[in-house]
């Protein structure tokens, strides 16, 4: 009867899931039929093979859009286990968001380098989603943990997949091994946790301490497992594997660990701090430093607004620019759980959806320019508005929505972040990390500005004809830029259902 | 129905951009001059309020956040909204040969026009910043695009000034909306912030807000905008893009934080005359046309802070006027040196146009330059004087010293601006030498028919509020009357 129960509430995650193995015994069937007998890989089976990997992606998206609907047919609140599965509007808003993230996701892998063995890749990109998936419907520390063990497993794979390309196996390498790092830090910290409070229950374990002062060693642990997240979020000094990463990884790779499992560790964190650690919130004021974990955000939130604009402000190559940016993003995104209160979290969560549609559409462009040019540097995207005007627009409301530029949504985003962060705390005690914020978008303007300039003004190096974009990806980047658009007119459809979900 | 000038336009922005080649500049004129036909209607039109900032159209937009869709309209706005409309037209006119990407140009150009518009019709805060911060990217890719001497440089120190205030206004917009619990201007201007809070807030706010209407010492960036725009993006920043900062300052920041402003203002009148006669002095220094008039305009904003300083109802709408005037000659100075000059010698040099005598080859020019050149004196029958004279006025009784002084500056925009218009259009061949090519000169391209209808239309308006300056003052000073900063 349980697991009947079980089997109900997490029928989204088992049709993800059982998906996966679809699509993994379709690739064998098909692959062994095409190989023939030779042992020797020949060059047919080097590129892939088109009619598989046809089927597999369709058999991917279907299987993503009805785990969408077998989502919103679940019951609209519900708990397993006293905890351990979750279901409440909340959970069920994510879960979509990270579907549709993986859904974009599958249609972008398409173009990328790992053609070969695309099976075995989508099933994989299924596998980190249902890991999301678990992340964000859980208030239990234990099953957020497995939840992050499975994400950060499935992506340290899909970093490393491309076997060709000795970047790929670098930034896998480095990624599993500062992945693995932080994985253990965080495991520590919340059997600290859980031997402080006795419990792995998030509202249990505020319950249990609302009363009791903070002792070094729950302070201890509450540190370590924020550098867990600090990791996942990519948040300065946590960041060193971002870079490359970003750039050696296949591109639909890098999209999905900057959007998916981006938006899913933000959620679990907010979950984290605003739950199961609110009473040691302490204060992060400039004026009324209390310690906390609030201070500890505000300092990882401040270092990697600085470090990572001001080393953005060098790079060449777009991918490794788009990692540095994305490490300042961290920081401004950290600002809304500072601000504290459902409706810092509300602004937290949109921005950092928000954002995660926006990079998903960057990095379907620079794969397409990728496919083109061979490579991925700033000059690979000169004169990009005479090969494809098309791409070229949508690039232009991507980063400037990045920048944080009116009338897209990356403006109205920060608008809300950092309101909730100055109405945190009395006296603007935030106004420090707020104008920190700003001078970072001031500097970061200027490296978005440069992308620009080489997208609409330089002329293409080689006599580069009209790049060549099939139907699909011009929807799917187009529906990107907009969304982007559209909630920066309209931002009232997410927030309202956000801050409706958190109550 | 004024409200229709900010989707006209942005619809006007979207056709020019996906329409063919040919049709944009037809598309932006139509736009453009359908924005002026509403904003002369509603000039005209007497049964709307003027004097207080009453309510166009409101419509809730993000409720969580309290904020609204909100525009309302006063005397002030109209004015501005007036100027902007006037540049508008008149700059699709000079750039009626861009040939260069011409969907985008104009798609750009009227996206500045169509944020311009919003910032001075929104009532709502976060509106206003939105359309506020909108108009910086279209500047940029305006002058990085289609722009000439030292482009890059320009438009990117240009933005990032920009985004400077940007985020100044912000922290202080921030600020008012958390200590008040609201972004409605008119709900704002009743609040009472504590007087710790604006203390602090006010020069934040109002700093940013001045970077854009060029205060000393952050003016650095308009010369330099100025002279790598190409001329209907100087004709944009000079005329209207300088007002969103003066505009913003005398709206947002000293109609928020009235006592705050009373604690700076003497900061602020110091400033304005050091602005006013450490540009003008430059400017006499300068060799390029358009670093002069570039200068120009920062004097000439000046005497807008000037007469915001004063806290009066007389210096403030002097103050407007003054807005109004430098938006048409500034736009018209620039015409001159880019649209008409520039591409028919391919020089800005002074020293080089000196013995041209362009009079001779190009009467028309020469002889808007003299019209333009004459108002931005200040000599009486031309907009220029009715401002600048009311601002002196209304700063008398406030600031005496600051009169004197920048009587003197007067006399060195004079100077300067007689010196530019010497040598550009009238000057004396020093060597016989020279003069086989001052001969040769004739031959260059005659002014074209929408170079004129735009030089015309900007002529008539500085003659027109010359002559009878009572026709703006008599919309402005009600509304500036009742604005909450007055000094007693």
């Amino acid at each position: 009867m349980k697991y009947l129960e079980l089997l109900r509430l997490a029928f989204p995650e088992a049709h993800v899931a059982g998906t996966a193995m679809l699509i993994l015994a379709l690739g064998l069937t098909r692959q062994n039929r095409n190989a023939g007998a030779t042992i020797f890989p020949d060059r047919r089976r080097r590129e892939g093979n088109p009619s598989a990997t046809n089927i597999c992606s369709i058999v991917a998206a279907l299987g993503l859009t009805f785990a969408i609907i077998s989502v919103l047919r679940l019951p609209p609140t519900a708990t397993f286990s006293g905890g351990m599965l979750v279901i409440t509007p909340f959970t069920s808003l994510f879960k979509i968001i990270c579907l549709v993230l993986a859904l974009f996701t599958v249609i972008l892998a398409r173009t990328g380098k790992a053609a070969r063995n695309q099976p075995e890749y989508l099933a994989i990109i299924l596998l980190a989603t249902v890991g999301l998936m678990l992340l964000v419907g859980s208030e239990e520390l234990l099953m957020i943990f497995i939840g992050l063990e499975l994400t950060g497993l499935s992506l340290y794979v899909l970093t490393a997949f491309d076997k060709t390309d000795q970047r790929s196996a670098e930034a896998g390498l480095k990624y599993f091994l500062f992945g693995s790092t932080a994985s253990a830090f965080t495991l520590f910290g919340l059997s600290l946790i859980y031997g402080m409070t006795g419990t792995t229950m998030l509202p249990a374990i505020a319950e249990k301490v609302s009363a009791a002062p903070l002792s070094p060693l729950l302070f201890a642990g509450i540190v370590m497992t924020l550098v867990g997240f600090a990791f996942k979020v990519a948040a300065a000094p946590f960041h060193l594997w971002a870079a490359d990463t970003y750039q050696g990884a296949p591109v639909a790779s890098a999209a999905f660990i900057a959007s998916g499992s981006k938006v899913a560790s933000f959620v679990v964190l907010g979950k984290l701090v605003l739950v199961g650690l609110a009473p040691w919130h302490g204060n992060a004021g400039w004026h009324a430093l209390i310690i906390g974990w609030m201070p500890v955000l505000a300092a990882i939130s401040a270092l990697s607004i600085l470090v990572g604009n001001f080393v953005a402000l060098v790079q060449k190559n777009v991918r490794r620019l788009l990692a540095y940016s994305a490490v300042a993003h961290a920081g401004y995104t950290l600002l809304g759980l500072l601000g504290g209160g459902p409706e810092g979290f509300t602004a937290t969560l949109f921005y950092s959806t928000v954002y995660a549609f926006t990079l998903l559409g960057a990095f379907g462009i620079i794969s397409l320019v990728r496919q083109e040019t061979g490579g991925d540097d700033l000059e690979d995207f000169a004169g990009l508005r005479t090969r494809s005007p098309l791409l070229a627009a949508c690039m232009t409301i991507f980063m400037l929505s990045l920048a944080g530029l009116p009338p897209l949504a990356g403006f109205f985003g920060k608008f809300f972040l950092f309101s909730a962060a100055m109405r945190a705390g009395e006296n603007q005690g935030l106004l420090w990390l707020v104008a920190l914020a700003l001078f970072g978008s001031l500097v970061s303007l200027y490296y978005y500005l440069i992308v620009l300039k080489i997208v609409l003004l330089e002329h293409p190096a080689t006599s580069a004809g009209i790049m060549r974009v099939n139907l699909l990806q011009r929807i799917s980047v187009g529906l990107l830029a907009l969304l982007v658009l559209f909630l920066g007119l309209m931002p009232e459809p997410l927030v309202a259902r956000i801050s409706a979900s958190l109550r | 129905m004024i409200a229709w000038t900010i989707y006209l336009t942005f619809a006007g922005a979207f056709l020019a951009l996906l329409f063919p080649r040919r049709l944009a500049r037809w598309i932006a004129l139509a736009t453009t001059a359908s924005g002026l036909a509403i904003t002369v209607a509603m000039f005209f039109y007497d049964d709307f309020d003027l004097r207080t900032f009453d309510t166009v159209v409101r419509a809730p937009w993000v409720p969580a956040l309290r904020m609204e869709y909100h525009l309302a309209l006063d005397g002030i706005s109209l004015t501005l909204a007036l100027v902007t409309a006037l540049t508008a037209v008149s700059a699709v006119l000079f750039s009626w040969d861009v040939e260069h990407r011409p969907n985008e140009f104009f798609f750009w150009l009227l996206l500045v026009v169509a944020g311009s518009f919003g910032v001075f019709l929104s009532a709502d805060l976060f509106l206003f910043f939105l359309f506020y911060e909108l108009v910086i990217v279209p500047k940029y890719f305006l002058i990085l695009i289609w722009g000439s001497t030292n482009k890059e440089y320009g438009a990117m120190k240009l933005t990032l000034y920009s985004f400077l205030g940007g985020a100044l206004v912000f922290i202080g917009i921030l600020v008012a909306y958390v200590a008040a619990g609201s972004l409605d201007l008119q709900q704002l201007a009743q609040f009472p912030f504590s007087p710790q809070l604006q203390r602090w807030a006010f020069p934040v706010l109002f700093l940013g807000f001045a970077i854009l209407a060029g205060i000393w010492p952050l003016h650095t960036w308009a010369p330099t905008g100025h002279v790598a725009a190409p001329t209907a993006g100087s004709m944009l920043l000079a005329g209207i893009v300088m007002k969103l900062g003066a505009y913003g300052a005398l709206r947002v920041a000293m109609n928020i934080f009235p006592e705050g402003f009373a604690l700076w203002r003497n900061w602020i009148a110091v400033l304005a005359v050091f602005g006013i006669v450490y540009a003008a002095a430059v400017a006499l220094r300068q060799r390029d046309l358009k670093f002069v008039i570039g200068y120009s305009s920062v004097s000439h904003m000046g005497f807008v802070l000037l007469g915001l300083a004063t806290g009066s109802a007389l210096g403030a709408s002097g103050s407007v006027l003054q807005m109004f005037s430098h938006g048409v000659i500034g736009a018209l100075l620039f015409a001159v040196a880019g649209r008409m000059i520039y591409p028919r010698t391919h020089t800005r040099d002074l020293d080089q146009l000196s013995p041209l005598r362009l009079y001779r080859a190009m009467p028309f020019a020469a002889f808007t330059f003299v019209v333009a050149s004459a108002a931005s004196m200040g000599i009486p029958g031309f907009s220029g004087f009715a401002a600048e004279i009311t601002i002196l006025i209304g700063a008398w009784k406030a600031f005496p010293v600051a009169v004197w002084i920048t009587g003197a500056g007067v006399l060195l925009v004079a100077a300067f601006t007689r010196r530019a218009l010497i040598k550009s259009f009238f000057g004396e061949t020093t060597s016989p030498a020279e003069t086989p090519a001052a001969e040769a000169t004739p031959t260059l391209a005659p002014i074209t028919l929408p170079e004129k209808l735009g030089a015309g239309l900007l002529m008539f308006a500085t003659f027109a509020v010359g002559l009878y300056p009572k026709l703006l003052l008599d919309r402005i000073t009600p509304a500036a009357e009742a604005m909450r900063f007055l000094q007693p």
